[in-house]
């Protein structure tokens, strides 16, 4: 198969973004950063996807498929969440999720 | 794609010819009259729920990515009814003034996300079954956040977006190592090339935390109770009854038809989920005085109990997971019916207001007293022998602590069920809620529940029909 970077640097990229995502997630309070963080954990996980299908299983394209309709999902569910971010905007005329709580028990 | 095709799939094709046919709808029906939509849309699902009863042939199509079989079946005509339940109970909110624009995109949106459930429930292979999880989640989120000028709804929609993303995400992450160390993403070919290596147990784990989210299990379930009372109160009776349910059946199968190799691993993560989200589930539901999160804390330690029809991996717990939906599925709906009642006549949703209610609407005390009785399962009602078997499934394996905690927390559920009981009863009150009659589609809706919750306990018959379709690991 191909020469140059072997499989394992892309798993470690993909693993450090996952995590930088699930990271990014829990700690940042801006909504529209949160959706940034999800993005990023779907990219990871497109990453995996396709260096796996490169390097394990070449002969195949079921991994590239994946992460094609993973993008094509991530963008419609981007849409939905941004219309949701901007009514939130217009509701409380803030996007930080500490002052979105109006349930808090 | 032959005509035999299209038999096979039956449920998905009709169910988008209805959207369809809705959409074509709101563009001809004149803006006065968009309150028609409703009814026309009831009366097409309620034709689609009862064509899916006509005995069709089973298969597999796109190549194994699609598979029918008679338990497929069984679980959609389950949802098809209950999603039948939740359209009648939703025409009198739907009637409101501040409705009247979007009464179609209520019913397209809901249709599709049954669209993406029966998918993923028909999956043969990940991709499929991504997509319709993906199907089944937005459409919600979009639905959560409905009422455009309510603060509440707008901030259930965001959380259950966002956890949704989130959830799907972890759940990818799995996907992603199942098929690094298969090659594969076909569920019969995953489960020959499974050789429970730590990999392997790795991405089960995360695939398990995806789809724990979307169940509710503890650890994942801090977002139902805010969603759930956020959330208009038709939606949240979706979410808690067809959405879960879904996710339960969806899970069932891929635990049997993909995992068993790592059978061992499964049952501890399950004996552990199972004992937190019934125990967590039950402690917070007692101080709970809004009646939506009373039942959002109940919804979760419901699903601790379906739990213990996973772990045996016998076909009687597939069986009973099927039937306790089954019954889940009326007394759900009959406890959220009445809520949805009083909350429609009066705006009321706090415990309090329902002291004395007795006095002024006994009918409606009688059918939530049922329902409750129903998901508390005290004997004669179906509740009692859905968890019967529930608690048989688990302890035919020797799950005998398991089943010991389960029945504890039963007793624990007694007690916050009762509480509503008594207030309705016992309670004295200087000024109940008025007497009200309710319109003829909340009062059919809560008919066919309180039919549904006496039926299905007393006809053994559907008990063994649900059994000889389960199949088990």
């Amino acid at each position: 198969m191909s020469t140059g970077i072997p499989v394992q640097y892309f798993l470690v990229l993909a693993t450090i973004m996952f995590f930088t995502g699930i990271y990014g997630f829990l700690t940042r309070r801006n909504l529209i950063t949160m959706l940034m963080s999800v993005e990023l954990i779907l990219n990871a996980v497109n990453i995996n996807f396709l260096a796996f299908n490169r390097y394990l299983y070449p002969h195949k394209l079921e991994g590239m498929f994946f992460s094609l309709f993973i993008i094509a999902v991530a963008a419609s569910e981007a849409a939905v969440a941004i219309a949701i971010v901007i009514n939130i905007y217009r509701r409380f005329a803030t996007i930080n999720v500490e002052d979105v709580n109006e349930m808090k028990h | 794609m032959s005509l035999g095709t299209f038999f096979i799939m039956r449920h998905e094709l009709l169910l988008i010819t209805a959207a369809l046919l809705v959409l074509i709808a709101e563009i001809f029906v004149d803006a006065g009259k968009k309150r028609s939509i409703s009814l026309f849309s009831v009366i097409i699902f309620g034709v689609i729920t009862l064509a899916g009863f006509i005995p069709s042939p089973t298969g597999t199509v796109f190549g194994g990515m699609y598979i029918s079989s008679g338990t497929t079946l069984l679980m959609k005509n389950i949802l098809n009814i209950g999603v039948f339940l939740v359209f009648i109970q939703s025409l009198t909110w739907l009637k409101k003034e501040e409705n009247s624009e979007k009464i179609s995109e209520y019913f397209i949106l809901l249709i599709f996300t049954l669209t993406g459930m029966n998918f993923m429930i028909s999956a043969g292979h990940f991709l499929m079954f991504y997509i319709g999880i993906e199907l089944a989640t937005i459409p919600i989120a979009a639905l959560a956040a409905f009422d455009r000028y309510r603060n509440k709804s707008a901030e259930a929609g965001i959380k259950l977006i966002f956890s949704s993303a989130l959830s799907s995400g972890i759940l990818l992450y799995g996907l992603s190592m199942i098929y690094g160390t298969t090659g594969t993403l076909y569920f019969s070919e995953v489960a020959k090339l499974f050789v429970n290596n730590n990999l392997q147990i790795l991405a089960f784990i995360f695939f398990f935390a995806g789809m724990a989210f979307k169940i509710s299990i503890v650890p994942f379930h801090l977002w139902t109770a805010d969603v759930y009372e956020g959330s208009p109160i038709n939606i949240t009776s979706y979410l808690s009854v067809i959405s879960k349910g879904a996710a339960v059946f969806v899970l069932i199968i891929i635990l049997y038809t993909v995992f068993p190799v790592i059978m061992g691993t499964w049952q501890k993560t399950i004996y552990v989920t199972a004992i937190l989200t019934m125990t967590i589930g039950n402690l917070f539901a007692i101080r709970q005085q809004n009646l939506k999160r009373f039942l959002a804390f109940s919804s979760i330690s419901q699903a601790g109990y379906i739990l213990l029809g996973f772990i045996g991996g016998n076909q009687l717990g597939m069986a009973s997971v099927i039937y306790y939906i089954l019954v889940y599925i009326f007394s759900n709906l009959g406890a959220f019916g009445v809520v949805t009642a009083i909350s429609n006549a009066t705006g009321k949703e706090n415990m309090d207001d329902y002291n004395g209610l007795y006095q002024t609407n006994p009918k409606l005390s009688l059918i939530m007293m049922l329902a409750l009785f129903s998901l508390a399962g005290i004997p004669p009602v179906a509740g009692f022998f859905g968890k019967f078997f529930l608690f048989t499934a688990a302890a035919q394996k020797g799950f005998y602590l398991l089943v010991l905690i389960a029945v504890l927390n039963t007793i624990i559920s007694l007690f916050y069920y009762l509480l509503v009981v008594k207030a309705m009863f016992i309670n004295k009150n200087e000024n109940p809620i008025e007497k009200f009659r309710s319109d003829f589609p909340t009062r059919f809706a809560l008919g066919l529940c309180v039919a549904g919750i006496v039926i299905t306990g007393f006809a053994s018959i559907i008990f063994e029909a649900i059994k000889n379709l389960s199949f088990g690991v």
